[in-house]
């Protein structure tokens, strides 16, 4: 399933994006994020499914834009640490920060 | 030479007239729906106060999201542009810029001498401008004035949650609903788009002296918030909403502005002035 | 308190409904699904996974009685009490203060089982808009998510979108839609995104002299844009539901369709035997429906105990 967290408003689309197909559970990513905004727990949109899954907690997912900023998402030199840590890659995001601000 | 510089924004006109080094007059007013006859109706009141007539204006420059509405300027030039030129004349130590407006806010770093590197744009939504700040006051039934003040008597830490000013608005209805104090739903508001700017302006780099100008920076109850967020002092010049006409006025003296920016500056039209 | 029935226009009719071919105390499974929408609550009664029982009414100010009073409305006129009922499943904005429930899940989920339910295994995308968010879903022919996108922080694109506008305007929201085709030509949309900004263009539009139809055309217009834009980044494949309130807004579902070149799904039920029988066609009851059968799916499973008192 791919589980797209954020918003999009007059500004754009911003988005954090997990794929939990490919996620594994593993845990790394609430670890490394400055913003804290991530978690890794059971699935509350597959509550079948019976590993734990990574998601954007629900206090965080309308202000994804301003937490995941600092980590320039897209349009940075390096990827964001969420992503850089993934094993699967199953962490992406929307175009909302290239778009604004990747102009440099 | 007498100059003047126009800042037609979306809510309100700000026009600065000045000779050499002084300014002789300045005059603000609503932008209204029919935003290029208010320019021009406060530019001949101004001129009039100063008693001066069109043609002792050497150069009339424009900005600010309908800047090209003012069909009588020499030229426009952009807004952080404009910001830049009237923030550095006046306080020279300045490299940061947070320019909040009723419908726009940027963040503008800029070089030594007045030259923009680096700009952040927040619009198209109203959370992180003015008009945030008003929907609130309407809510909490105060002026702004007011609840800029009552802001700064808060004893309690609240969090918000809306990051929409109409869902704000019922956020702020259902917590004084439930007997919130006032203070603190004022606190709190600030607090919340502090945030937002601060995050926007976090982008181009906090760098000293940080200035804030714009209608917000009259806001005190604001400036406190964000000066506790980025944990950084925020200078105010006096009349900070007056930055922009000023920075014009000052561009139209040293002769710097362009037909191409004005076509720059329709692009970025804000979307409330509708068709054009 | 009482209620005072001030001039409200921005909420569609409240309606109750009981299955007359069913008799419960023959069923063996009895589950609820409540949704507690910002602006409505649904609370739909299944049994044996057969359609039995629902309300519609406005949320309150006071969600835990919006649950209570929303069974309440649904089993008004039938005899079962909630006592009967084996599993609750809270649902929706305000399913956390769902009291008899024993469980919450989320709209997304629930809105694609109903969704599955209601218009058949076919369905593909889901489009829902409640009063204060908008979501679009991709489901499998099982009704599970396959991927989706939900707006619930920005106004424009949800339900309050067009309450704030048919508060501004005065015209009730189920009147916009028939209103907005009275017109001699498509106007250009309402350029502003935002619904703060979007309101001062309008008093610009009125103040200029134009028609309030024209007006309306113009906001639905940019609403089913706002729209567009959201299910185009998910991928619009047939069968395309729309559930929620806006699917009443027939301004804004057929300029949606026009824009997307694709037609929503017809709303009729996929069981034929509902559709014989003459029941209700509610699309605000999807996500109730939902949580409903994941009721009666955790208890098959034996993931979950009946919660039965009587």
């Amino acid at each position: 399933m791919i589980a797209n967290y954020g918003f999009k408003d007059g500004s754009g689309d911003w988005y954090v994006t997990i794929d939990t197909d490919k996620c594994n559970g593993c845990g790394k990513c609430p670890e490394v994020c400055p913003a804290k905004i991530l978690e890794v727990g059971p699935d509350e949109i597959d509550i079948f499914r019976e590993e734990p899954v990574a998601f954007v907690k629900h206090e965080e997912r309308k202000k994804v834009r301003y937490s995941c900023t600092p980590c320039k998402p897209v349009y940075g030199e390096e990827p964001t640490p969420c992503a850089k840590v993934c094993e699967p890659k199953a962490i992406f995001f929307s175009d909302g920060w290239k778009r604004l601000y990747g102009h440099k | 030479m007498i100059v003047a510089g126009i800042d037609v924004g979306g809510k309100n006109v700000h026009i600065v007239i000045k000779k050499d080094d002084q300014i002789l007059g300045k005059v603000l007013g609503p932008s209204g729906i029919k935003k290029a006859e208010s320019a021009e109706q406060l530019y001949d009141e101004v001129l009039k106060k100063v008693g001066i007539t069109r043609k002792d204006v050497e150069r009339v420059v424009a900005t600010g999201s309908a800047a090209k509405r003012v069909a009588f300027a020499n030229g426009a030039i952009h807004d952080a542009a404009a910001d830049a030129r009237g923030v550095i004349k006046l306080i020279p130590t300045a490299r940061t810029i947070i320019d909040v407006g009723a419908e726009e806010s940027r963040s503008i770093k800029i070089s030594a001498d007045g030259k923009v590197l680096d700009f952040a744009i927040n619009d198209k939504c109203a959370a992180g401008t003015g008009a945030f700040v008003e929907a609130m006051s309407r809510a909490l039934e105060v002026s702004v004035d007011e609840m800029s003040k009552i802001a700064l008597q808060s004893t309690q830490t609240l969090s918000t949650n809306a990051q929409c000013a109409v869902f704000g608005e019922s956020e702020v209805v259902s917590l004084i609903h439930q007997k919130t104090q006032k203070p603190d739903i004022a606190r709190a508001v600030m607090n919340a788009i502090a945030g937002r700017i601060a995050s926007v302006a976090r982008i181009v780099g906090l760098e000293k002296d940080v200035v804030m100008v714009g209608g917000m920076a009259r806001n005190a109850g604001f400036i406190d918030s964000l000066k506790k967020n980025i944990k950084m002092d925020v200078l105010v010049p006096e009349d900070p909403d007056y930055m922009g006409a000023l920075g014009a006025a000052e561009a139209a003296a040293a002769g710097i502005y362009t037909e191409e920016v004005k076509a720059e500056v329709v692009e970025r039209e804000t979307v409330s002035e509708g068709k054009s | 308190m009482a209620e005072v029935k001030t001039k409200e226009f921005w909420s569609w009719p409240e309606t109750n409904w009981v299955n007359p071919d069913i008799d419960w105390k023959k069923g063996k499974v009895i589950t609820a699904g409540v949704d507690v929408g910002s602006v409505s609550t649904q609370a739909v009664i299944m049994v044996d996974g057969e359609f039995y029982a629902y309300g519609n009414m406005r949320t309150g100010s006071d969600s835990p009685n919006s649950a209570r009073k929303g069974i309440g409305f649904a089993l008004e006129k039938s005899n079962m009490k909630i006592e009967n009922i084996d599993y609750c499943i809270g649902t929706g904005y305000g399913r956390v203060n769902v009291p008899m429930a024993q469980q919450s899940i989320t709209e997304i989920s629930c809105h694609a089982r109903g969704a599955n339910f209601m218009y058949g295994p076919e369905v593909r995308t889901v489009m829902d808009m409640g009063g204060q968010d908008c979501k679009a879903i991709s489901i499998d022919d099982r009704g599970k998510v396959l991927n989706f996108m939900m707006n619930d922080k920005c106004a424009a694109g949800t339900g309050r979108g067009m309450e704030v506008f048919a508060d501004l305007i005065r015209v009730p929201v189920w009147e916009i839609g028939p209103r907005s085709f009275q017109i001699q030509k498509e106007p250009p949309m309402i350029s502003s995104t935002c619904v703060v900004f979007a309101k001062s263009e309008v008093v610009g539009l009125l103040e200029s002299g134009m028609p309030e139809n024209d007006i309306m055309a113009a906001y639905c217009s940019a609403m089913a844009h706002r729209i567009m834009e959201l299910l185009n980044r998910l991928g619009v494949k047939e069968k395309f539901v729309i559930t929620g309130g806006i699917a009443k807004n027939e301004g804004v579902v057929k300029r949606l369709e026009k824009e997307l070149g694709i037609k929503t799904a017809e709303r009729v039920w996929y069981k034929k035997e509902y559709i014989d029988r003459k029941y209700p066609f509610d699309t605000q009851l999807a996500g109730g429906i939902g949580a409903a059968l994941f009721g009666q799916a955790l208890l098959k499973m034996g993931k979950a105990k009946s919660a039965r008192k009587a």
